[in-house]
């Protein structure tokens, strides 16, 4: 059996998605700025789709922005708000639980001279409102704050933070790649001035997504060249990818049904295996999100022996990280190290079914076994740590 | 995930055969720390060959690890039972990195924990031995 529960790093592109795209490929390729019939179809379905995403949170069509997906909307967002509001100040709040498209930028933008505030998060992974208001300056421009987190799923209270953002004068972006079409989103009431969002972690291609932009916002281009996307953004446009884009957020979200068997897997797993941890907040998170961690055992062996028994799942484990370190939101929620060393994330998507979740549940509980019994590590045992027994080398 | 394993490191991870524990061990290391990562327990048996010399006559492991991890602290055993401990005492862990058809450079450092945790067992036995 074959069970991906890996769709926060990408899904399965879904059949209605690929039917819509492939007509824009072979029949109707053209470049939608040409002024013949070919460039006047591709236009027709580029507005189309621009106004079916729009409408999905509520935003008027020209503050649709399309890019190459969720990581360039969240440079495009911070960097575009920095560069074109240098006037008005140099500081930027965003949070330790921030995805790398947006920590990543922020770092550059330290690096040059502005100053960036990283906001604490609680347990369950929620920022305190205090601590925002009290960080906002007269020289802050732009608040950033992840919805649904990509890790361990906690949905943030996008409203009240944008509210205090507007009271304050400030620019508020979310990153809502992972929420977008999962959580209800509606920008004019809920007052958010930008928000980054990508395809293909909602069944449609990979490489596209958007970057919405309330009118009125002052910020600076990033990618130079054509006039293209209301002059904020050159290049032609990916017409097959948008298609597809919209598409995909037109599909049966099912989220009851992904909902219910997220809290069965989360449900199945605390009473069958013991010394687990739910990572994130129990009931404001996304739909698709269950993180585990399994004490006594490492996620990275956990991992490949749930992938040789056809289960795709990932890891906060700082064994499988390129910097040795634990994910900086497992730490963020005050995590001890070896508790993010066994963490495991689950994404369910439409596609997944009770026996795919019954058949994991069966093989984790072989595989947490398995580990823990090769594991010197166990309930009531305390391994003092030593310096130079180890790592350091 | 992208870690490259060799087929090798792959067979020895999902069979390993030295896990597990002695009762009444000769010598007993424990190495590491969870805090930074990994934790390796090995027990060994001392005996004596046909020459008299010392050597491991069993040995038993457990670690808390990555991939690379269990995989390398299992090869090591492999590499150390019935060597005298003089012989023990030379094998470091690129030679079981070696044996496995190399490491990810990045999963080097795994293959010292098997290393330092034999060589604690070996201290372990010659101190209780005085
Ligand atoms: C929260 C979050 N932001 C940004 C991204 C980057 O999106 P993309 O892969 O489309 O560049 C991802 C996906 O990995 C994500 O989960
Ligand atoms: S045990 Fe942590 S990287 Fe190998």
């Amino acid at each position: 059996m074959k069970v991906y529960l890996d769709n926060g790093a990408t899904t399965k592109v879904s059949d209605e998605v690929v039917r819509a795209i492939l007509p824009y490929y072979k029949k109707h390729y053209g470049n939608a700025s040409s002024l013949h019939d070919f460039g006047a179809k591709a236009k027709e379905a580029l507005e189309k789709s621009r106004k079916i995403i729009a409408q999905e949170i509520n935003a008027d069509p020209e503050e649709i922005v399309f890019t190459s997906g969720g990581s360039e909307s969240d440079n495009l967002a911070i960097k575009g708000i920095a560069y074109g509001n240098k006037k008005k100040g140099n500081h930027i709040i965003t949070t330790k639980i921030e995805h790398p498209a947006i920590l990543g930028p922020c770092k550059e933008l330290f690096l040059e001279g502005f100053k960036v505030t990283y906001l604490d998060v609680d347990k369950n992974g929620f920022i305190k409102l205090n601590q925002l208001k009290k960080e906002i300056s007269d020289k802050t421009i732009l608040v950033s704050v992840i919805h649904g987190n990509n890790e361990i799923g906690t949905v943030q209270d996008i409203e009240k933070i944008a509210k205090i953002c507007k009271k304050k004068g400030v620019y508020f972006h979310t990153d809502a790649v992972q929420s977008f079409t999962k959580e209800k989103i509606d920008v004019k009431k809920m007052n958010i001035d930008l928000l980054s969002a990508s395809s293909h972690k909602i069944h449609g291609p990979k490489g596209i997504g958007f970057l919405y932009i309330r009118k009125g916002v002052n910020i600076k281009k990033m990618l130079y060249g054509g006039r293209h996307e209301n002059d904020k953004r050159a290049g032609t446009e990916n017409i097959p990818g948008i298609v597809g884009f919209a598409k995909a957020v037109q599909l049966d979200k099912k989220l009851k049904q992904i909902k219910k068997l997220r809290d069965y897997l989360i449900k199945r797993i605390e009473k069958e295996i013991s010394d687990v941890k739910l990572n994130g907040d129990r009931n404001k998170r996304l739909v698709n999100n269950v993180n585990i961690s399994f004490k006594y055992v490492e996620g990275e062996a956990l991992l490949m022996h749930l992938n040789d028994r056809g289960i795709a799942v990932s890891t906060g484990s700082a064994c499988s990280s390129q910097s040795l370190e634990p994910s900086h939101v497992l730490v963020a929620i005050g995590l001890k190290h070896e508790d993010a060393h066994g963490s495991i994330r689950f994404t369910l998507s439409r596609y997944t079914t009770k026996q795919e979740i019954d058949y994991t549940v069966r093989e984790l509980k072989k595989v947490v076994k398995l580990l823990r019994d090769m594991s010197p590590w166990k309930k009531g045992i305390n391994y003092e740590a030593k310096e130079g027994d180890h790592h350091g080398y | 995930m992208a870690i490259d394993y060799t087929k090798k490191v792959m067979r020895v991870f999902r069979n390993p055969k030295h896990f597990g524990e002695i009762k009444n061990a000769d010598g007993v290391g424990v190495v590491g720390n969870p805090a930074c990562g990994d934790i390796m327990k090995v027990f060994i048996k001392v005996g004596k060959n046909k020459k008299g010399e010392e050597i491991i006559k069993d040995i038993k492991i457990k670690t808390f690890g990555c991939v690379a991890a269990i995989a390398t602290s299992d090869t090591m055993a492999d590499m150390i039972k019935g060597k005298t401990l003089k012989e023990a005492m030379k094998l470091t862990n690129k030679d079981v990195a070696k044996k496995l058809g190399g490491l990810p450079p990045i999963k080097m450092h795994c293959s010292n924990l098997s290393e330092e945790g034999f060589r604690a067992a070996i201290k372990d036995y010659e101190k209780k031995k005085k």
